[in-house]
């Protein structure tokens, strides 16, 4: 196979990852809304740990997005 | 179509001299940021200016501005962090103004680029690295060793955390370059169906106000991830220098 296209191939392989973090993402605000619905008083106290965990998900498909970036530019 | 990595393009405004046949050059990155720097500087000081007992509308966004990033210190990292309220208030609203100046069009996005940062993400690092060791000597390390562990699974629990704190700078700097990234590059790949939609004729002319209504919402969205960005910044700043004043789990 030509190094070149299986570099791109190597690139979008690797932004399947990031489907794990959208929907860890996705688990994290449904759940806040959830529990927010259920207690509203208590879910602007949430609110840093919500976008802590959304932060933290969001790391490990930016590991796999930045693994996608390096193939494509940098390697 | 138009390029849409074309935006992020630095290019030199004037030359500062030479060093080691590196050219030392003012560049449209440093233009914005001094704009930023600008712009902060006139927000805070202007809304400073008056000092009025009801509030003006100036007044009111530096004093809600500061009350944030107060509020935000001070619940994830206690009263002891708010020594580093200097620090924190740089960040976020150096981070916050240079993106919504970016959102302008034909302006240029500073935090797009990966340099500026991991510059950014690897000063907060050294910040807890220095700090962690200064308050707290060679203790720093019961960071990486978390309590009621049993002692079997220890040396991985150790591994995993040391290994999680040295990938802090990568997660913390690509995480709001990516997101400006490709923010920047979909509303430029909508636009450009726009214009391309347009030049089909009348049936085209229809077409293309979905792109445009499109491009319209993402803007609105991409004001939200502006300051969501800087807000988990900040945050995560925080965060992290809560590990270097209260090292122990």
């Amino acid at each position: 196979m030509d190094p070149l296209a299986a570099k791109y191939i190597g690139a979008g392989i690797a932004c399947i990852g990031m489907g794990g973090a959208g929907a860890g993402v996705g688990i994290i605000f449904g759940n806040y809304l959830a529990a927010a619905l259920r207690n509203p008083s208590a879910a602007q106290g949430q609110f840093g740990n919500l976008i802590f965990g959304f932060a933290v998900t969001e790391a490990l498909g930016i590991f796999s997005l930045l693994i996608a970036l390096l193939l494509l530019f940098a390697l | 179509m138009a390029d849409p990595i074309h935006q992020f393009e630095i290019t030199k405004i004037a030359t500062l001299g030479h060093i080691g046949g590196h050219e030392i050059a003012f560049t449209n990155s440093a233009l914005y940021m001094a704009i930023t720097v600008v712009g902060i500087w006139a927000l805070l000081v202007g809304g400073s200016a008056s000092r009025a007992l009801v509030p003006g509308r100036m007044q009111s966004i530096a004093e809600m501005s500061y009350e944030f990033v107060a509020n935000t210190i001070q619940s994830t990292a206690g009263k002891e962090g708010m020594k580093f309220f200097p620090l924190v208030f740089t960040l976020f609203m150096f981070i916050l103004v240079a993106n919504i100046i970016g959102l302008i069009p034909y302006t240029f996005t500073v935090t797009s680029h990966i340099i500026i940062t991991a510059a950014l993400a690897l000063l907060v690092f050294l910040t807890v690295i220095v700090y962690g060791f200064y308050k707290n000597g060679l203790g720093f390390f019961r960071l990486f060793v978390p309590s009621g562990i049993p002692i079997y699974i220890l040396p991985l629990i150790v591994f995993i955390e040391v290994l999680s704190f040295l990938s802090r700078p990568i997660s913390h700097s690509v995480r709001l370059f990516a997101n400006m990234l490709a923010g920047h590059i979909t509303l430029k790949v909508f636009a450009s169906f726009i214009t391309l939609l347009g030049g089909l004729g009348i049936f085209g002319i229809f077409g293309a106000t979905l792109p445009l209504i499109l491009v319209v919402a993402l803007t609105a969205l991409e004001l939200l991830v502006a300051f969501l960005q800087a807000y988990v910044f900040a945050i995560l700043t925080c965060i992290y220098l809560n590990d270097a004043i209260h090292p122990g789990h």
